[in-house]
């Protein structure tokens, strides 16, 4: 839809320092289309700070002094500065939205902002965030008045079709109560590099690779490749099970036992 | 007159001092750095920032009167003692940030204009004059925001100044500061004591200033307004 945009073919992130000043034990990590990466350690160990760099290129200017590139080189002004043009959606998990407005107006002025032809875009987004979330969004309902889990499923929306992004930074997903499989399907489907900060094992498990944190730093780099292939389909049959067993209690049911939950 | 004149503006606790920091921090030789907060009761930020950086720092009280008609006052005098008593190779001098109406910008001075994202998408429209006589919008609080917020914000700054650098900051961590450092770097220094104010100011000397406390336009003389006069949008001129 944005014909101006650069054209994305690898993000580099380039080591920067632990907290005790030390070289980050990575030489460099590239990110191309199509890519899954989670970002997992401890609360505190620096998962936020290590996509907040990605988010904003930086360019040894943050505290972690690491650097990002895009195709090799330093991204120009242009596409870290005009949203128009930037490659980078981040869902953070800020879910409180602070815009004034009602839905429509809020994606319109998006929309406009993103010079795009406004036809069905904001349909399109709207019904794509109402596979995420159980109570539907109505483009008349202000969007101070959505829930975490309604603007949060908004946003992955709004990033997917309105800023149409190749590469998509989640902040973790699991936490707002959506439909998280649902998500990381249509991502999928939409070929993005996507970036998970996740403290769910399924989330972790479904990624290609890997990244562990600890004091500020990378740690490890895992590409698990089949090896994990069995834990992930256990895990997954769990997690359909918690999924089911959380849409019961939400819909009011007394359990007694697990029944049907194999279903 | 060799030094660079930099006045920042913004409504309260939007970041400017935050900002401010970041700036002299960004400098070549922070300890060429001179500061002047302009309030109206009470302000710790000249003590504040003395303290961290050790440059030369002051602050002046507008007490019953409007606070930057206070600064127009006392800004010549402020440039003067930052270059000749102090050798500061810049004046960062920061406002009271309350009516938004009257903006501190000179024609010689690189005009900060420092917003929170957080303060709403109306905000920019509200703030309209501060906006229209910037040359950049400092957009502060940008991590608490989504993507898409984010860009509403801009477009809405945009609305009411087309051409306004925007620069967006997480301003305690200092991103996004390096696109200020550079214009910081390219502004030249005031050519002389002589300087302007880029707007006109309100009008301000009526009967209400002088102390009469009566209600009603009947009661008054000189710049009088009814309830059903036509509205205006004050852009700046």
């Amino acid at each position: 839809m944005s014909s101006s945009r650069t054209e994305i073919e690898s993000l580099t992130i380039l080591p920067g320092t632990t907290r005790d000043g030390k070289k980050e034990g990575f030489d460099e990590i590239v990110i191309r289309p199509g890519d899954t990466f989670s970002i997992v350690g401890p609360t505190g160990s620096g998962k936020t700070a290590f996509i907040n760099d990605i988010e904003v290129f930086a360019q040894g200017d943050t505290v972690t002094n690491r650097r990002i590139l895009i195709n090799g080189s330093e991204p120009g002004e242009a596409l870290v500065r005009d949203p128009s043009k930037k490659p980078i959606a981040m869902i953070t998990q800020n879910t409180k939205c602070l815009a004034d407005l009602i839905v429509s107006e809020f994606l319109e002025m998006h929309i406009r902002s993103r010079k795009l032809d406004g036809q069905g875009i904001m349909e399109k987004t709207i019904s794509v965030a109402n596979e995420f979330t159980g109570e539907k969004i109505s483009p008349h309902m202000r969007m101070s008045a959505l829930s975490g889990g309604q603007t949060r499923s908004l946003f992955i929306a709004d990033a997917i079709v309105i800023s149409n992004t190749p590469i998509i930074l989640l902040d973790e997903v699991e936490n707002a109560g959506i439909f998280k499989d649902r998500v990381i399907e249509v991502l999928r489907e939409e070929k993005k590099a996507i970036i998970f900060v996740t403290h769910d094992p399924y989330v972790a498990l479904l990624t290609g690779t890997r990244i562990v944190m600890g004091n500020g730093a990378v740690t490890k780099i895992l590409t698990p490749g089949r090896k994990e292939e069995e834990t992930l389909a256990e895990i997954a049959r769990m997690d359909a099970k918690i999924t089911h067993l959380r849409e019961r209690i939400r819909a009011g049911d007394l359990l007694s036992g697990l029944e049907g939950v194999e279903a | 007159m060799n030094v660079k004149l930099i006045a920042i503006a913004g409504p309260p606790s939007a970041g400017k001092t935050t900002v401010v920091k970041q700036i002299i921090r960004s400098l070549p030789d922070p300890k060429k750095a001179a500061y002047l907060k302009i309030d109206v009761v009470q302000a710790w930020e000249d003590e504040e920032i003395a303290a961290e950086f050790g440059i030369p720092t002051k602050k002046v009280y507008s007490g019953d009167m409007c606070p930057d008609h206070m600064g127009i006052m006392v800004i010549r005098d402020a440039m003067e003692w930052a270059e000749k008593k102090n050798g500061a190779d810049y004046l960062l001098y920061e406002s009271a940030g309350l009516c938004l109406r009257c903006t501190p910008y000179t024609k010689n001075s690189l005009g900060l204009c420092v917003i929170s994202a957080v303060s709403g998408t109306h905000a920019p429209l509200k703030m309209a004059p501060m906006i229209a006589l910037a040359d950049v919008a400092v957009v502060t609080k940008i991590d608490l925001v989504s993507q898409a917020e984010k860009e509403v914000f801009r477009e809405r700054i945009k609305e009411v100044a087309p051409d306004i650098d925007i620069i967006e900051t997480n301003a305690v961590q200092g991103t996004g500061m390096r696109y200020l450092t550079k214009v910081i770097a390219d502004m030249p220094p005031a050519p002389s004591e002589k300087d302007m104010l880029r707007g006109v100011p309100p009008l301000g000397v009526c009967t209400i200033c002088i102390g009469k406390k009566e209600i009603g336009w009947q009661e008054h003389f000189g710049v009088i307004r009814q309830i059903d006069a036509p509205d205006s949008i004050y852009r700046g001129d």
